[in-house]
C-alpha cells in the first residue's frame, strides 16, 4: 500500500511520506509547524526569509525547508538548540530594521511578524543598526503603502503578480536599499494598482494597509443635521466574526444591524437588497442583448478592482461590459434619490455609508462616473476590518448583542442577493431570473453547481428556450485573465462572463478580517467556510430569485418604473473608459 | 531615505526608438525572448544615455513585460541610469592600485571642482561623476576616464587642468 511512500526521519522519528514534496510539506504532515514567514502555498517559493531553516544531516549549512526537497532516509531536524538560536537571530535581524512601535501599529495583535517574535523567543532586543525611512505612499484611495515596516518577504510583490496578474508592485533597488513599489516609484494613485487590497491580505506587517475612514466616520456619526445610512455587504456578514475570535462562516448579520444603530446609524440597510436590484437590471441588459445580437458576452461589473483593471489591461472589452452598476453604488443611489423622496430629506443632508469586504470600494465610491444628480452617492467607504475595530472602540459587545433586522425598503433581500459574495453567485443568481424571465417558467434547479466552488476558472451550459448558453466565471484577476484572452480570441465563445477581482470572490476581499491565530490569509478552507455561510443563507430564505423579492418590486412599481427605463438608465447603470497607465498582460500567467 | 523617482516624460526620438524596436524584434526570434531584457535595456542605454520612462514604456509594451519588473531590473543594476547623464561621463577608477596611489584625493577634487557627488550630474549638464572598479590602467593609476578617453598619472592639479580643458572646449 505504501510501495510509493519514503521514509524520512524527523527528530529522531521515523515517518512514512509522500515522495515529491518539500521538507515543509512532509513536516506539515506530520504534526510539525516549522515557523515560517516569506512562504505562502499559493504563491511561488520565495525562499527569502530564512526564517523555516531545518538541519538535514549530511548537509553543511541550514537550508530553507520550504524549498528542500524531501528524499528517501532523510535525517531532518527541526528543533535543536543552534536551530533555535539561528532562528530566533535571524528574526531579531528582521526586527532591527523595523519601527519598534508595535504598540500604535495598524496590525498591533494581528501581526505575523509580531507573533513570530514571540514564538521565537524574543524578549530583549540585541542588534541596534541603521534603520531605514521612507515617505509613506497615502495617494491611493484604498490602500496605505509604508515601507518602514516592510520586511521585504516579497508576499505582496507575488500576490500582485502571480494571482492578480496586475504587476504593480516590484522590488526595486538593492541589498539594504530594496524597497517593494510600483514602477518607476509612481504613487499607487498613478499607478496600474486596482485597489484590490491583496497586499494587504498577504503582508505580514503593517506594511500594506487600507485608507482609514473609521476617525471621520465617527466624527460623523455625532452630527446631529445629518441623516446616517448605512448598507452591509453580503461578505461582511460571513466573516466578521473572525475579528471578535469566531470560527470562519457564521452569519452576523443580526449582529451587524444591532451594532450599527448603537453606533448611532438611523437607518440600516442591505446590500443584498441592491444585489437583487442588480440582478433585475443585469439579467435584463443580458436578455437584451441575447435577443437583438448586442455585444456578447456581457461581462459583469459590480467588482470595483476588475473595473479597474479592465480600463487598464482590457479596453477593448468595454462594449461587453455590463452597464449596471454595483450593488454598492445601486443601494447608494437609491438611498439618496428614492429613500431621500420618501422621507423627504434633502439627499445633502444624508451620509451614505457602506460596509464592504473590500478596498477597492473605497476607489469606487469616488469615482465620478458613479455620481448621481450631481451628488457623490457612497460617502464613506468602511471595510470589515474597520468595522471589526470601530466596534471594538465603541465598546459594542458585538458577540453577545441581541440580533435584529435590516430597515425598510432597502433592507429585504433574496437568496441570489447573498450569493453574491461567492464567486459564480452573481452569475447564478443572474441566471435564475434571466430563465425565468425569459421563458416565463419556473427554474426547478436553481443551484448551478458547476459555477460553484473555487476551481479558477469555471464553465457551464444552460439551456434558455432551446438556446444553449455558454457561462465563464473567473475569480481573482489572474484568471479572469484566462477567460479574457479566450474571449479575444472568440467572441462568440461565452454568452455571459462572470469576473470577481479578488479570489474566491468578494468573501476574499481585501478588506476582510486578518486571518485567526492559526490561520494562514486567505486560506482556502476558511474561505470555503465563509462561502457556506451565504449559501446557507440563501437556503434558508424562501424568495431565492431576485424579481419575486416584493421590495425590489415595489421599488419598480412606485420609483423606477421596469428595468431598463429612462429612470434606471439614468441611475443604475453608468459607462467605463480606457485609463491609463495601460497594463501589460504578461504571458506567463498560469490557472491557480 | 529619497529613492529614485520617474525620471522627466520626454517623448523619446523616434529614429533610436525605431532602432531599439528593431533589437527587440531580432530578439523575437528566441526560445526565450524575456531573457533579453538585460540586452535590450542596455541598447536603450546606448542609445539614449540612460533609460528614459517613455523608452521603458515602449520595451514593456514591445517585450510584453510588466513596467514594474523592468523598473526592478533597471533599478537593481549600478550600471544602469535612470537619469539623463552628462555632456561627459567621468569614471573615476577607485581599484587598489589607482587607490593606493591617491585616487581618494582625485575623487575629493572631482567632487569639490564639480559641486557634486557620485552618481550626479553637474549644474550645468557637462559632467557626470561615476566610480569604476578597475579600468584596466593600472600601470598609470591614479586614473580617470572621460567619455573614452584615459588620463592617468593625475595630480589633483592636473585633474583641474583637465577640467578646464573640457570646459574651454565646450565654450567654443
Amino acid at each position: 500500500m505504501d510501495s510509493n511512500k519514503i521514509t524520512i526521519t524527523i527528530n529522531d522519528q521515523q515517518y512514512k511520506v509522500d515522495p515529491g514534496q518539500t521538507v515543509m510539506q512532509a513536516a506539515d504532515k506530520c504534526g510539525y509547524r516549522i515557523p515560517r514567514l516569506c512562504y505562502h502555498p499559493k504563491l511561488s517559493i520565495e525562499g527569502a526569509c530564512r526564517v523555516c531553516i531545518v538541519q538535514i544531516e549530511g548537509v553543511r549549512n541550514y537550508v530553507a525547508s520550504c524549498a528542500y526537497p524531501v528524499a528517501d532516509g532523510m535525517k531532518i531536524y527541526t528543533n535543536t538548540k543552534e536551530l533555535r538560536r539561528a532562528r530566533r537571530d535571524i528574526v531579531e535581524l528582521l526586527l532591527d530594521n523595523h519601527p519598534m512601535d508595535c504598540h500604535t501599529c495598524d496590525r498591533d495583535g494581528n501581526c505575523e511578524l509580531q507573533r513570530l517574535a514571540y514564538s521565537m523567543g524574543i524578549r530583549q532586543r540585541h542588534f541596534e543598526g541603521e534603520r531605514k525611512h521612507y515617505e509613506k505612499d497615502l495617494s491611493s484611495t484604498s490602500v496605505i503603502r509604508d515601507p518602514d515596516k516592510c520586511i521585504l518577504c516579497g508576499r505582496c510583490v507575488r500576490m500582485c503578480s502571480e494571482i492578480q496578474g496586475v504587476h504593480c508592485l516590484t522590488q526595486a533597488h538593492r541589498g539594504f536599499n530594496t524597497v517593494v513599489m510600483p514602477a518607476y516609484n509612481l504613487p499607487f494613485a498613478e499607478s496600474v494598482c486596482t485597489a484590490c487590497g491583496q497586499c494587504i491580505n498577504v503582508c505580514p506587517t503593517a506594511s500594506f494597509v487600507e485608507k482609514n475612514y473609521t476617525q471621520d466616520l465617527f466624527e460623523k456619526l455625532n452630527d446631529p443635521d445629518l441623516i446616517t445610512v448605512a448598507q452591509v455587504a453580503p461578505s461582511v456578514r460571513a466573516a466578521i466574526g473572525e475579528g471578535f475570535g469566531l470560527p470562519p462562516g457564521r452569519n452576523m448579520e443580526g449582529q451587524i444591524a444591532a451594532t450599527l444603530r448603537h453606533m448611532g446609524f438611523n437607518y440600516v440597510f442591505d446590500t443584498q437588497f441592491s444585489a437583487d436590484l442588480t440582478i433585475m437590471e443585469e439579467a435584463s441588459e443580458f436578455l437584451e442583448r441575447v435577443q437583438s445580437k448586442g455585444p456578447l458576452p456581457l461581462i459583469t461589473s459590480c467588482s470595483s478592482a476588475w473595473m479597474k483593471y479592465m480600463e487598464q489591461f482590457y479596453p477593448d472589452l468595454i462594449e461587453n461590459i455590463s452597464t449596471a452598476k454595483s450593488p454598492m453604488s445601486m443601494a447608494s443611489a437609491m438611498i439618496k434619490t428614492y429613500f431621500a423622496e420618501k422621507i423627504k430629506v434633502d439627499p445633502k443632508k444624508i451620509l451614505s455609508v457602506a460596509f464592504m469586504c473590500c478596498t477597492a470600494k473605497k476607489y469606487e465610491a469616488a469615482r465620478p462616473e458613479l455620481e448621481v444628480r450631481g451628488m457623490r452617492t457612497t460617502d464613506i467607504v468602511i471595510t470589515t476590518r474597520e468595522l471589526v475595530w470601530m466596534a471594538k472602540s465603541a465598546g459594542i459587545d458585538f458577540v453577545n448583542i441581541k440580533p435584529e433586522k435590516f430597515d425598510e425598503p432597502l433592507g429585504l433581500s433574496s437568496g441570489a442577493g447573498a450569493i453574491f459574495g461567492v464567486t459564480g453567485g452573481v452569475m447564478e443568481a443572474a441566471i435564475r431570473t434571466a430563465y425565468e424571465l425569459y421563458t416565463g417558467e419556473t427554474l426547478i434547479d436553481i443551484e448551478l453547481n458547476d459555477i460553484r466552488g473555487f476551481k479558477g476558472v469555471k464553465e457551464a451550459k444552460v439551456m434558455l428556450d432551446g438556446q444553449e448558453l455558454r457561462l465563464a466565471v473567473a475569480h481573482g484577476l489572474g484568471n479572469a485573465h484566462q477567460v479574457l484572452e479566450m474571449v479575444r480570441k472568440d467572441r462568440s465563445r461565452f454568452h455571459f462572463v462572470e469576473v470577481m477581482g479578488c479570489p474566491g470572490g468578494c468573501i476574499g476581499g481585501g478588506g476582510q478580517p486578518y486571518p485567526l491565530v492559526n490561520s494562514i490569509p486567505l486560506d482556502e478552507e476558511c474561505l470555503k467556510l465563509r462561502a457556506q455561510a451565504l449559501y446557507g443563507l440563501d437556503r434558508e430564505k424562501t424568495i431565492r430569485r431576485s424579481h419575486e423579492n416584493p421590495d425590489v418590486q415595489r421599488l419598480y412599481r412606485e420609483f423606477l418604473g421596469r428595468p431598463l427605463s429612462e429612470k434606471s438608465h439614468e441611475l443604475l447603470h453608468t459607462h467605463y473608459k480606457a485609463k491609463l497607465p495601460r497594463g501589460i498582460v504578461s504571458p506567463e500567467l498560469k490557472i491557480v | 531615505m529619497a529613492t529614485t523617482q520617474a525620471n522627466d516624460a520626454v517623448a523619446p526620438d523616434e529614429q533610436k526608438l525605431a532602432q531599439l524596436k528593431e533589437f527587440i524584434a531580432q530578439t523575437r526570434q528566441d526560445e526565450h525572448p524575456d531573457s533579453f531584457l538585460i540586452a535590450v535595456l542596455h541598447r536603450a542605454q546606448e542609445l539614449y544615455g540612460y533609460l528614459p520612462v517613455p523608452v521603458m514604456d515602449e520595451v514593456a509594451e514591445a517585450m510584453g513585460i510588466p513596467t514594474a519588473h523592468i523598473w526592478g531590473v533597471a533599478t537593481f543594476y549600478h550600471y544602469f541610469n535612470l537619469t539623463p547623464p552628462g555632456q561627459h561621463v567621468i569614471s573615476i577608477c577607485l581599484g587598489t592600485a589607482c587607490y593606493v596611489r591617491g585616487a581618494g584625493q582625485i575623487l575629493q577634487t572631482l567632487k569639490d571642482e564639480l559641486k557634486i557627488d557620485v552618481g550626479q550630474v553637474t549644474e550645468d549638464g557637462l559632467f557626470s561623476l561615476q566610480p569604476a572598479r578597475c579600468l584596466g590602467a593600472c600601470g598609470l593609476a591614479p586614473v580617470v576616464m572621460i567619455d573614452d578617453k584615459i588620463h592617468g598619472d593625475l595630480t589633483p592639479k592636473k585633474m583641474v587642468q583637465i577640467l578646464n580643458q573640457y570646459r574651454k572646449q565646450a565654450k567654443k
